[in-house]
């Protein structure tokens, strides 16, 4: 039995159907991120965990015990809003025991709890500062100290950090990965970061519309994306599809990639969808991500199929660490990730490596992988 | 920006001449306003011999005031000649109270209308909005015949408790008036304050296991001040001012308010009229609201603006 368990969860808001039936679970000290763009229901799933909203149809459990009619109170829960929340009328230490004084914890408790939670942050020298005085990096802080004081059975938290400068937001990413490490706590995490959601997860769950596209570890969702939507989704710069034909060279099947020029490249199947039997002729998405397309040289050592195709290259953009470098294949543009220091120019023909264990095809019709 | 700035480093001709046209057009209106002020505050440190034979904007010879003295403590109102001082009190227990239920209700309604929605929310608000547009002289009767039963109630529980609780007085009539004609606005100010005020907050609260009405007092409360002088001031001025109701329900005797019983005093007509007299009172009557003004007043604008820009 899963720590928290979602069961067919319904929400409608009149006619329209907000979460289309979800069924997810999480192990206890797991970190899942609802990941999705706007609109998507992953904020709405997180109220309906919360209590805050009411759900249609479905069941929550937490640690085998239902808590759909709770009140959001009575369910040991604490959420990090995304704009923090703070009450602007109380100092920080008011706010971190706002919570334990509603419960009725005596005043030493929660001095206690309140010097704890401050050490852990290393908010001390703020509790006596009002929200207003605070930067949004401390406010993010005493918003996570008031969620952590509860020490209650799961933290929830809604696109936290996407109220931050990109340099801070880094920052806290790190401590949120370090507090989880260190607390052990249950933890689910809305964003539509998808680095974040990379970075933080133990279980990412994508949704679109409402819809589960795909659940899974972060490695799962990169590298095995079930769908398009999440191919296209996750992953910076995303990844490359193009469209491509499946046809019987010599015996054996292959695929055609029709290039800029109009003609013909040819590629072996990749690994991922070798045992299936593809009909001659039909239509695919070939899918690779940039890191898998590099120059000859970089081209990892222990991959089984490499392939070397020579294309013209219409963009090329140095990133530090990386250079970006554009070309058209399969009617599309495509990025491959070279070294910083690759000799690249715009206007030349090079040799693409193409790392096809990274490789993934999918079906254009319903968008599933293969 | 440049444009500006270089514009007020060497101001041209032609700017000058708008800046001296504005100046002098708000001098004049601040004037207009001001004068009637200024005669009455003179008249009532002047004596009356000094008011028959002077100018009447000339500053007082001989500043006195026993005007003051004498519209407080002996002024004639009608046949009893005590001053205004009784009916000065007569409208503190009034207002007071009335403010500040009316206000704290039209709090709690907003704070429902905003924070937890109900179905009809918006027929309900439209009703109570509509309340404000109610002409005063629409409700005299009927609102004098709900008073008089409320007056049989008090009636009844004198005779069987041996005490009203003052429910009947006219001084409770009034107040229940002013609350209830009170209400829209009040209702009207603060769902508008409350409209911009973050949900997460009330959200917040919620997960850490505020219910109701601590939410109210702990989280919006503290947070309505601006909204809170606003509603306080308007609801001070008009109550205070009112003249129809406190007329129609609370007209003669020693129940009047402040309002009804200046008339009386400036209209009571024993020998000569007593202009340094009447002068004093109606200051008198208009210090409260000033008072509130200037204690509260630099609140007003702010107030007024919060909520304005969105919802």
């Amino acid at each position: 039995m899963a720590f928290l368990e979602i069961e067919h969860l319904k929400k409608r808001y009149g006619s329209v159907d907000i979460l289309k039936g979800i069924d997810l679970d999480l192990d206890k000290s797991g970190f899942l991120v609802l990941v999705g763009p706007s609109g998507c229901g992953k904020s709405t799933l997180l109220n309906t965990i919360a209590g805050l909203e009411t759900i249609s149809e479905g069941e929550i459990r937490v640690e085998g015990n239902k808590i759909n009619d709770l009140h959001p109170s009575k369910r040991d829960i604490a959420m990090v809003f995304q704009s923090y929340a703070l009450y602007p009328n109380m100092t920080v230490a008011g706010n971190i025991a706002f919570g334990m004084e509603m419960r009725g914890v005596p005043k030493p408790e929660r001095d206690k709890a309140i010097a704890q939670v401050a050490g852990t942050l290393q908010i001390g020298h703020l509790l006596e500062r009002k929200p207003s005085q605070l930067s949004g990096g401390q406010r993010q802080r005493v918003a996570m100290g008031r969620a952590l004081v509860r020490d209650p059975k799961l933290f929830l938290f809604d696109e936290p950090l996407s109220n931050l400068d990109a340099k801070l937001r880094v920052d806290m990413r790190v401590e949120i990965k370090r507090l989880h490490a260190a607390t052990g706590k249950t933890i689910v995490y809305v964003t539509h970061d998808q680095i974040e959601a990379m970075t933080l997860a133990t279980k990412i769950a994508v949704l679109k519309d409402g819809e589960l596209q795909q659940v899974g570890t972060p490695a799962e969702i990169y590298n095995k994306p079930s769908n398009l939507f999440v191919a296209d989704f996750m992953g910076s710069p995303a990844m490359n599809l193009m469209q491509a034909k499946a046809a019987k060279e010599n015996g054996r099947t292959v695929l055609k990639l029709l290039d800029a020029a109009g003609g013909d490249i040819t590629l072996p199947v990749p690994a991922s969808i070798a045992s299936q039997e593809l009909a001659a002729g039909r239509e695919l998405i070939f899918g690779i991500r940039p890191e898998a397309i590099t120059d000859k040289d970089s081209a990892d050592r222990h991959s089984r199929a490499i392939e070397v195709v020579d294309a013209h290259v219409e963009v090329v953009e140095p990133a530090g660490a990386d250079t970006f470098v554009v070309t058209r294949l399969g009617g599309k543009e495509v990025t491959a990730r070279m070294r910083a220091d690759a000799d690249v120019r715009p206007g030349e023909t090079i040799p693409f490596a193409f790392n096809l264990d990274r490789a993934v095809v999918f079906d254009p019709q319903d968008g599933r992988r293969l | 920006m440049s444009a500006a700035s270089g514009q007020s480093a060497a101001p041209s001709g032609a700017a000058v001449v708008s800046r001296v046209v504005i100046y002098g057009l708000l001098a004049i209106f601040a004037l207009i306003y001001l004068v009637p002020l200024f005669v009455m505050l003179v008249t009532s440190f002047k004596t009356m011999d000094e008011i028959t034979g002077g100018n009447m904007l000339a500053l007082p010879q001989a500043p006195t005031v026993a005007p003051w003295l004498r519209a407080w403590g002996d002024a004639c109102v009608g046949l009893t000649c005590a001053g205004i001082k009784g009916y000065f009190w007569n409208s503190i227990k009034m207002v007071v109270p009335a403010v500040a239920i009316s206000t704290l209700l039209g709090a709690l309604n907003g704070y429902v209308l905003t924070k937890w929605r109900f179905r009809g929310h918006k027929l309900v608000f439209g009703l109570m909005l509509f309340a404000c547009f109610i002409p005063f002289q629409a409700v005299l009767l009927p609102m004098a015949s709900v008073l008089g039963r409320l007056s049989e109630f008090g009636n009844v529980l004198r005779d069987s408790t041996g005490t009203s609780l003052g429910i009947g007085s006219s001084t409770a009539n009034l107040v229940v008036v002013h609350v209830i004609y009170g209400l829209g606005f009040t209702t009207l100010f603060f769902r508008n304050y409350y409209e911009a005020f973050p949900n997460e907050l009330v959200r917040a609260a919620m997960m850490d296991g505020a219910g109701f009405f601590q939410i109210f007092r702990r989280v919006l409360l503290p947070n309505s001040l601006p909204i809170f002088v606003v509603t306080v001031i308007f609801q001070f001025t008009n109550i205070w001012n009112d003249f129809l109701f406190a007329s129609a329900y609370a007209g003669t005797g020693d129940v009047m308010p402040m309002t009804v019983a200046l008339n009386n005093v400036v209209n009571t007509s024993t020998g000569t009229v007593e202009y340094n007299v009447n002068m004093a009172a109606a200051m008198i009557a208009a210090l409260p609201t000033l008072f509130v003004y200037v204690v509260a007043g630099r609140y007003f604008v702010r107030g007024l603006m919060a909520g304005a820009v969105k919802g």
